[in-house]
Formats: C-alpha cells, sequence, structure tokens
C-alpha cells in the first residue's frame, strides 16, 4: 500500500507544485511519470527564475566590469561559491571549482594532477560499478603514461568487495582511486570513508565520483577525508552545464591549470604567465554564469527541504519500489536491498528487451531509461547482460507513481509474453 | 561624507605618498590584480623589526594608488611583526567609500603586496576570506 502522506518527512504535493514541468500530459490524457531523475532531473520554478530574472535584469560577465550589473552578475554567481561550500562542508570556498560537470572536474584531475603525478609502474585503483567518466579518462591518460588501471570487484548483491581493495592495495603501488559514491546502476551506496582512510594508510589519494550521491543525501567531505569530490549541477535540481570539483586545497595549490585562457592568470608577457589563485587557476573563460546562479537557488531549495528528510524519504520510496518490482513475475533487479542503495531500480524482464520496456512504458507516461547507463563493462562483464531499464526517484516522485511503473510494465509484459 | 573621502582619495592618488622605489631594501615584493591589470611593487627600510621608510611604485585606478599611498603611511613606525593584525577592514575603512565586490581588489592591492611578500599567499587568503 502506498504510504500515509503524514508519515512522509514533508509534504511532496507541495514539492510537486514546485516543478511546472510535472503537470503536463505525456500524451493525450496520460500524465507525465517521469523516473529518469539519474540522468537528469527536473528544475522548481525557483531555479528557473533565478536564471530569468539574470537574465533580464543583471546580465553582464563576472569579475570583470566595474559597473553595477557586473557586481551584480560576479557577487551572485560567487554566493553560489560559498552554498556549495556549506552544502558539502567544505572548510574552504576556494576548494569549490566550477566545472562543466562530474566528467568535466574527473577530466580536470585527470589532466592537471594526474598528468604531472602518474607514470609508468603506478596503478590507479577503479571499480566495476564506475560510470564511463571515471574510466575512460583515467584510460586515455594511461596510454600515454604509461600507468595500469586495475578495478575493485563487487560481490554478487552489488556491494564492493572491500577484502579485495585491500588486497589490491597491497600488492600494487596504487596512488590513487577512483570509487563512485552511489552507483548510477546498482545504486550502491558505497563505503567511501573507509575507502579513503584504507587509501590514505596505502599511500594513495582518492577521487570520489558523487554525481549521484549529493542530490539525494547529505555529504560531508572533511568526514568523508576524501582528496577530490565530483558531482554536477543537473542531477540536484539545478541546470545543466555546470558541476562541481572539490579538491583539498594543498593538493590543489600544487597542481598546475587544466586550461588556459582568461580569468585564470596573474600576470601574463609574450615569453611567459603566472597562474591566479585558487580557485580561478582553474577556471579558465568566462563561466556558466546563469548556470552558476540557478545552482545556488537549486542548493537553497533542497537545502529549505532538508538532506536528512530527502534521504529518508527516497529510502522509503525505493524500498516500495523494490516491494513492488519484486511481485512482478520474471523481473530482476540489480543491486543491494534499499537500505544500501540510492533511489535507483535497474531492471530486466525476462522476453522483453530493455529498450522495448522503455518504448511501452513510455506510452503508459512513464519514462526510464534503458541501455548501459554509460556502465558498458559493469554491464557486459559483471552483470552479463546488455541493457537494463532504470527506473529513479526524486524528491517529487510518489508511491502512485511506483504502482503506475509497476502497472505499465506488466502490460507491457502482455505485448511480449503471451 | 562621500565627497570628502573622494577628496581624500584624489589627493593621494594624485600626489602618491612615498613614491619610488627604495635602494637597499630591507623587504621588496610585488603583487598584480589579475581582474584589471593593476600592478604594485612595495620596498622597506626596516631597522631593529620597526619598519622605518617605504617606498613603492604602482600603475593603477584612483583606489588602488590611493590606497598604497595611505597604508605606506600607516606603515612608517609599525613594527613588521604587526603588520600581520592589519586587515581588510581598516584599509576599506580608510578608503572610506562603499566599494562593490570587484573593487574591494583594487582597495586592498598594497595591503595584499604586504602579506604576500612578509608571510605568503596562504596568509593574505585568511585576510581577504574573513567575511
Amino acid at each position: 500500500m502506498p504510504a500515509n502522506p503524514q508519515t512522509l518527512p514533508y509534504d511532496i504535493q507541495k514539492i510537486r507544485a514546485d516543478f511546472p514541468i510535472l503537470h503536463q500530459m505525456h500524451h493525450d490524457d496520460v500524465p507525465l511519470v517521469f523516473l529518469d531523475n539519474a540522468a537528469s532531473s527536473q528544475k522548481p520554478r525557483q531555479v528557473i527564475e533565478a536564471m530569468n530574472t539574470y537574465y533580464e535584469t543583471y546580465h553582464a560577465n563576472v569579475h570583470r566590469g566595474i559597473h553595477k550589473l557586473s557586481e551584480l552578475a560576479t557577487e551572485a554567481y560567487e554566493a553560489t561559491r560559498k552554498k556549495i561550500r556549506d552544502f558539502i562542508n567544505a572548510s574552504n570556498h576556494r576548494e569549490i571549482i566550477f566545472t562543466r560537470g562530474t566528467t568535466d572536474s574527473i577530466n580536470l584531475v585527470a589532466q592537471s594532477w594526474g598528468r604531472a603525478n602518474l607514470g609508468a609502474g603506478d596503478v590507479v585503483l577503479s571499480t566495476v560499478m564506475e560510470h564511463h567518466a571515471n574510466i575512460v579518462p583515467w584510460q586515455m591518460l594511461a596510454s600515454e603514461k604509461g600507468f595500469t588501471m586495475k578495478y575493485v570487484p563487487m560481490h554478487d548483491d552489488g556491494t564492493l568487495n572491500i577484502e579485495a581493495y585491500k588486497q589490491l592495495l597491497d600488492e600494487h603501488n596504487v596512488k590513487l582511486i577512483l570509487v563512485v559514491h552511489s552507483s548510477n546502476v546498482l545504486g550502491t551506496i558505497n563505503p567511501v570513508k573507509e575507502m579513503a582512510q584504507l587509501a590514505h594508510e596505502a599511500g594513495a589519494l582518492i577521487l570520489v565520483d558523487g554525481a549521484q550521491s549529493v542530490p539525494h543525501m547529505p555529504v560531508d567531505v572533511q568526514d568523508l577525508d576524501c582528496d577530490f569530490f565530483a558531482f554536477s549541477s543537473h542531477k540536484m535540481a539545478g541546470p545543466t552545464g555546470i558541476g562541481i570539483l572539490y579538491g583539498k586545497r594543498d593538493i590543489l595549490e600544487a597542481m598546475p591549470p587544466y586550461q588556459g585562457g582568461g580569468d585564470m592568470i596573474a600576470r601574463v608577457t609574450f615569453d611567459g604567465s603566472t597562474w591566479n589563485d585558487l580557485p580561478y587557476k582553474f577556471e579558465a573563460g568566462t563561466p556558466s554564469i546563469a548556470e552558476g546562479i540557478g545552482l545556488g537557488a537549486a542548493v537553497d531549495y533542497l537545502t529549505s527541504i532538508g538532506m536528512d528528510k530527502i534521504h529518508t524519504y527516497e529510502q522509503m520510496i525505493t524500498e516500495y519500489a523494490l516491494d513492488r518490482l519484486a511481485e512482478v513475475q520474471g523481473l530482476t533487479v540489480y543491486g543491494p536491498e534499499a537500505s544500501k542503495k540510492g533511489a535507483v531500480a535497474a531492471f530486466t524482464v525476462q522476453g522483453v528487451h530493455a529498450h522495448d520496456m522503455a518504448q511501452l512504458l513510455d506510452a503508459e507516461g512513464v519514462a526510464v531509461r534503458a541501455g548501459h547507463h554509460c556502465a558498458m563493462p559493469l554491464h557486459n562483464e559483471c552483470l552479463n547482460v546488455s541493457a537494463t531499464a532504470r527506473a529513479s526517484f526524486y524528491i517529487y516522485n510518489t508511491f502512485e507513481e511506483v504502482d503506475k511503473l509497476v502497472t505499465a510494465i506488466e502490460k507491457a509484459k502482455t505485448t511480449f509474453v503471451i | 561624507m562621500e565627497d570628502m573621502y573622494r577628496e581624500l582619495i584624489l589627493d593621494h592618488a594624485k600626489n602618491r605618498r612615498n613614491w619610488g622605489l627604495l635602494d637597499e631594501p630591507d623587504f621588496d615584493h610585488a603583487e598584480d590584480n589579475p581582474l584589471c591589470g593593476d600592478k604594485l611593487q612595495l620596498t622597506l627600510h626596516i631597522d631593529d623589526g620597526v619598519i622605518k621608510e617605504v617606498g613603492w611604485e604602482g600603475d593603477g585606478c584612483a583606489i588602488s594608488q590611493a590606497s598604497a599611498s595611505m597604508l605606506g603611511e600607516e606603515l612608517i613606525g609599525m613594527k613588521m611583526n604587526d603588520a600581520i593584525k592589519l586587515d581588510k577592514q581598516m584599509v576599506l575603512d580608510m578608503i572610506g567609500l562603499n566599494l562593490t565586490i570587484n573593487r574591494v581588489k583594487c582597495a586592498t592591492l598594497s595591503l595584499k603586496t604586504l602579506i604576500v611578500g612578509a608571510y605568503g599567499n596562504r596568509e593574505w587568503e585568511k585576510i581577504e576570506d574573513k567575511e
């Protein structure tokens, strides 16, 4: 049975009212049930309005202009940096680097820290459940610098094999650990605090991909003691085109710039240049200003609900979804039990390919993702399936929507399985 | 009130006190403001830990030049060890104008030059980050 609204941590209908996109018909007379949040979440009115206000009333470039519009834009844009600092509990706003997103953040670390610190004989340790964004940039660099990549395996229930992790740390000259905080397929929430401690004992640094954790649960980078932490705005109710790299200050200060251009310099001559201070050293060119301002509004929005409450609610809806999906004959959900995972359910149904499933669900108004979800090695080499369908939930999804998903899956099955 | 301060700033910007670099300085450091290209070089004669003479040269807006001129006057007679106690607000009070975010960097370039030269960039960032 769907939960009694009184027992929920916040008023879902009030939240839904803030998201204009949710109140439309997906097809004639078929309302939208948006369950593709792990790919990108929807945006509340507050975020859209913050960006519109900037464009309509104070658009100008930041950091340079000595005029009112530039000052207003600079203040609003830089305010987001401090909001992010507080949101993830970084010790200083200079540790918050604006990037284009999680992928860009990871490429920054690869091209700056990786290029300067990795070479032949070194090992970079990733996991079997990484998104391509935390594999491919390192493979590209490995082919150039000659280091080796190894992958921490997982148990059958989709949790990481920490004993194997310890062994790999013991056996190899590991310089860097790459780990996803919450898997975008399995949902697994990895023990990154414990992994960071083990990494540091082995003399390695650790980079955490937080794309699927920051939008859904409280994150404290100082408590995790990670060296780098990357995430995107667009999965946390903010706009696309902007994301964050957090890095420990001493490490960032020692790193060379990533891209050259305006804003990142102290002094330029025809013979050479010197670099600006943190965080600007890593922020060449005019940034995504409206998006930065929109991200600030998204942080305010999530904070006003409370990340603890969001996490509690998402665990409730995920548990409900897993229970309901378990009722469907021939359906397999990948990943651990609800208490150990984020708000995602990747599944296959016997006899129905994931792409067909997604198409049939769409006809019922239910938007899910189908494919390998940018985790091709996980699908092909661990789960042994070429594709899964994935339903993923966010702050505004309801228990009734879970019911609609299950009804739509049952209907899809009848198309294929007679 | 703002007019009066404006007059003081223009006076310092046009007649920059302690202009010109010192020979054989005990302290010599230069900094840039990457936002607008202002630059400033500060030299000091220090005797028994006390700043005896100030000499500086720079290129920049009236605010940056006036703040360097005013700060230079403040420094003479000050113990070098007390320089770390100077803060951003002291400079902003000296300037007396309500400065917006991009212009605060102009006003504090001279203090930044002193602090970075004496204690390093991290100490300056502590002063700059004080909210």
